[in-house]
C-alpha cells in the first residue's frame, strides 16, 4: 500500500500521512450496497478500490437449474430499475437461437415498453444523482414520473416492478386500449410539464454546475478502453447507441436523435440521460402511433402458450400448454451473444444452450461492472464529496452490478 | 437460413470469417459461424497477440465481456469466452481459449484496463488463473469464500449458510442444513433420454417366454363366455 508521508506547511512541520477510509456498504449516496475502500489525501482521493458482490446471488447459476421460462423473472430482478430492459436481451438470445419470429404488434409493444422503462429508470437516476448533490425537490417531483411509468407497468403485466412481461416470442399479454391511450396522454401533456419542471430547477442551477462541471472528465479514448457504454461514452462525446447502430425489434423505424455530450463530465452524462428522456417519449408517440392490430406472441406452439379460451376447446392446445409448463421448450445447441441498448448501457446475454430445455450457462454482462471499475480513473485528484456526484453520474445499481 | 429473429442486426458477416482466419494464423484452432454469430477459437498462450492483432489492425476497439463456461467432460475444462466489439465497423466477434485448473491463461489487461475485473470475475467463479494479473483477488463471492461457485460440481446450495447469531453478537458461519429438499425436477420427456426408467419399462427388457402366446382361437383371448343376448339388448324408454 502506498502510504505518502509529507511535510505539511499548514501543521507546524508535524508529518500527517494518507488516511483510509471505507465508503459504504450502508451509505445513502452508494446507490446500495457498495463498498469503496478510500485513499484520502486530506479530503483528496487519491486511490479508490470498490468491494463490489455483496448482493451476489448466484443469478446466473440459478437460472442454469431453470427452464428458459423459470429463468426469466430473474432478469427482472437484475436492475430492479429497468426491469423490461434486462427481459429484453434475454428473449432476443432466446429468439436468436430458435431463430423465432415475432409479430408485428409484439415488437411494437416491446419497444414502447423498453423506452417506457428507459424514461422510468432515468427519472430514478435523475433525482438520485441531483439529491447527492443536495437538491431535494427535482428527486421528490421526477419520483412522481416514475410512480405513474410504475402503474402503467402494472396496468400492462400485473406488476408494478417485477413484470415479467416480455416472453420468448412477444409479450404475455395484450394491453387494453385505455392504457395505451393514457400512456399517449401522459407523455403528451404530464410528462414534460413536469419533468420540464424539476429539470428547470437544476440544469442551469449554479451549485449543482459547481458540483458537476468537469468533475470525472473521461476521454474519448479512455472511454474505449474502459469499456464504456451507453450514457457513459455518449457523454464522451462518441454518437454509440445500440438501437440505432443494431437495431433490434422495431427500432430501425423509429426516428429519434442520439444525445452526445462535449466535455464528458458528470454534468454531460446527466445532460445526456435528460435529453434520453424526450427522445424515448418521440419513440413512444412514434410505436403508439404506428402500432398495427395483431397477435401479440408468436404462434409457434412449441415456444409460447395457447390461449386460456383455447385449452378448454382443444386437447392439442391443453397438452402444450402442459409441455410448456412443465418441461419447457427446447433450444437447438449454440451459443449466442446478444446485448441491447438498456438505459445504462450495453446490458449483454452470453447464452449456450446444449439442447436441453435449461440454459447450459447465460453470463450477463452488466452495464455497471465496466463503468465503476474506472471509478477509481476517474476519482483520482477530485475531492471525497465528489465522489458521490461521479457514482450518481455512473447510474449503478447492485442488483445488476453484483448479479 | 432465412433470419427470422428481431435480435440486434449489426454489419454482415461476409467473408469476416476468412480475413480474420487468416490473420491469425497459426494461432487458430477452429473458426465457427454459427446463429449469425463468428466465434474464433485460438490457442491459449497467443490470446494476448491475437486480441491485440484484433484490436490494432481490425479495429475491434472494445472489449465488452469475459466469460467462463465449464464443461467437465472435458480435459480442459473451462472455456475463457472474450466478446469484442467494434465501434467503427459495428461488428462483433467472440474468441475462445480453453484451459484448465493448473494452466493459467495470458492476461489482457494489457490491452484493455477494464480486462482486470472481468478477469477477476471468471477467476473467482470458476478458478482460471490469469497469468500477469497484478490483482486476481476474489470479487464477487464473500470476503474468505472457498470454492469456485460456477463449477458444474459446485453444488447450487453451497457448503455454509450464515446468519446473526443473538447469543455471540456477530454472524455466524455453518455448514447448508435445508429444511426441505432441494427440489430438482427431471423435466426431460422420458422419449428423449431421461436418465430414470419409466415404471412399467423394466418389463420390456424381460427374457422371451418359450410358448410365445397367441391369440387364433376366441378360446386363446381369455374371454368368458357369451354375454346374455337380453342385456345386450339397448333398454326401451328413459326409465
Amino acid at each position: 500500500m502506498s502510504m505518502q508521508l509529507e511535510e505539511s506547511l499548514t501543521t507546524d512541520g508535524e508529518v500527517i500521512s494518507n488516511y483510509t477510509i471505507n465508503f459504504g456498504p450502508q451509505h445513502p449516496a452508494a446507490h446500495g450496497v457498495l463498498r469503496m475502500v478510500m485513499e484520502l489525501d486530506g479530503e483528496i482521493v487519491e486511490r479508490i478500490d470498490p468491494h463490489v458482490g455483496l448482493l451476489h446471488r448466484g443469478t446466473e447459476k440459478l437460472i442454469e437449474h431453470k427452464t428458459y421460462l423459470q429463468a426469466l423473472p430473474y432478469f427482472d430482478r437484475l436492475d430492479y430499475c429497468s426491469p423490461l430492459a434486462q427481459e429484453h436481451s434475454y428473449v432476443l438470445a432466446i429468439e436468436k437461437l430458435l431463430n423465432l419470429e415475432v409479430p408485428e404488434r409484439g415488437q411494437y409493444l416491446r419497444v414502447l415498453f423498453a423506452e417506457l422503462t428507459r424514461i422510468c429508470n432515468h427519472m430514478l437516476n435523475i433525482g438520485a444523482h441531483v439529491m447527492d448533490v443536495g437538491a431535494m425537490t427535482p428527486n421528490l417531483w421526477v419520483f412522481d414520473l416514475r410512480e405513474d411509468c410504475l402503474n402503467f407497468f402494472e396496468r400492462a403485466s400485473g406488476a408494478r416492478m417485477h413484470s415479467a412481461w416480455f416472453r420468448p416470442g412477444g409479450v404475455h399479454q395484450d394491453v387494453p386500449l385505455k392504457l395505451l391511450t393514457d400512456i399517449g396522454d401522459w407523455v403528451d401533456t404530464r410528462l414534460p410539464e413536469l419533468f420540464g419542471d424539476a429539470m428547470s430547477l437544476v440544469m442551469d442551477n449554479r451549485i449543482f454546475k459547481q458540483r458537476n462541471v468537469d468533475i470525472a472528465h473521461v476521454s474519448k479514448e479512455d472511454a474505449i478502453a474502459w469499456g464504456f457504454s451507453g450514457p457513459m461514452i455518449r457523454a464522451a462525446g462518441i454518437p454509440w447507441d445500440l438501437r440505432k447502430s443494431q437495431p433490434y425489434d422495431v427500432y430501425d423505424r423509429m426516428e429519434f436523435d442520439i444525445p452526445v455530450g462535449t466535455n464528458s463530465d458528470c454534468y454531460d452524462r446527466f445532460m445526456v440521460r435528460v435529453k434520453e428522456v424526450y427522445e424515448s417519449a418521440k419513440i413512444i408517440k412514434q410505436c403508439l402511433a404506428e402500432m398495427p392490430e395483431g397477435p401479440i406472441c408468436s404462434d409457434d406452439r412449441k415456444v409460447s402458450p395457447p390461449k386460456r379460451g383455447e385449452m378448454k376447446q382443444s386437447m392439442e392446445a391443453l397438452i402444450h400448454h402442459f409441455k410448456l409448463y412443465t418441461e419447457g421448450f427446447h433450444v437447438p445447441a449454440g451459443e449466442v451473444y446478444v446485448a441491447t441498448e438498456s438505459p445504462k448501457g450495453e446490458f449483454g446475454v452470453y447464452l449456450v444452450s446444449d439442447g436441453s430445455n435449461k440454459p447450459y450457462r447465460c453470463k450477463i454482462r452488466p452495464t455497471a461492472f465496466s463503468h465503476l471499475q474506472a471509478m477509481d480513473m476517474m476519482s483520482k485528484g477530485h475531492m471525497l464529496p465528489d465522489a458521490t456526484a461521479i457514482l450518481g453520474a455512473i447510474d449503478v445499481v447492485f442488483g445488476e452490478c453484483d448479479r | 437460413m432465412t433470419v427470422l429473429h428481431s435480435a440486434p442486426r449489426y454489419a454482415s458477416n461476409d467473408g469476416v470469417k476468412d480475413t480474420l482466419a487468416k490473420a491469425i494464423g497459426a494461432s487458430l484452432i477452429s473458426a465457427d459461424e454459427a446463429h449469425g454469430e463468428i466465434v474464433l477459437t485460438v490457442s491459449r498462450d497467443s490470446i494476448e497477440d491475437v486480441l491485440r492483432m484484433l484490436r490494432d489492425d481490425h479495429s475491434y476497439q472494445q472489449l465488452m465481456e469475459i466469460a467462463g463456461v465449464d464443461f467437465p467432460e472435458r480435459a480442459e475444462r473451462f472455456e475463457v469466452v472474450y466478446m469484442l466489439l467494434s465501434l467503427t465497423k459495428n461488428h462483433r466477434v467472440t474468441v475462445k481459449v480453453s484451459t484448465d485448473e493448473n494452466n493459467a491463461v495470458p492476461t489482457v489487461t494489457t490491452l484493455w484496463p477494464n480486462a482486470g475485473w472481468l478477469e477477476r470475475e471468471v477467476f473467482d467463479l470458476y478458478g482460471v488463473l490469469f497469468d500477469g494479473n497484478t490483482d486476481l483477488r476474489r470479487i464477487l463471492t464473500d470476503y474468505g469464500f472457498e470454492g469456485h461457485p460456477f463449477r458444474k460440481d459446485f453444488p447450487l446450495t453451497g457448503y455454509t449458510e450464515l446468519r446473526y447469531s443473538e447469543e455471540e453478537k456477530r454472524v455466524v458461519y455453518e455448514p447448508v442444513e435445508l429444511a426441505q429438499d432441494l427440489r430438482q425436477f427431471d423435466f426431460m420427456s422420458p422419449w428423449e433420454g431421461a436418465e430414470y426408467v419409466l415404471p412399467g419399462d423394466e418389463k420390456a427388457d424381460t427374457p422371451p417366454v418359450d410358448e410365445p402366446k397367441t391369440t387364433e382361437s376366441p378360446k386363446q383371448t381369455g374371454a368368458g363366455k357369451k354375454a346374455d343376448k337380453k342385456a345386450a339388448k339397448p333398454s326401451g324408454g328413459d326409465a
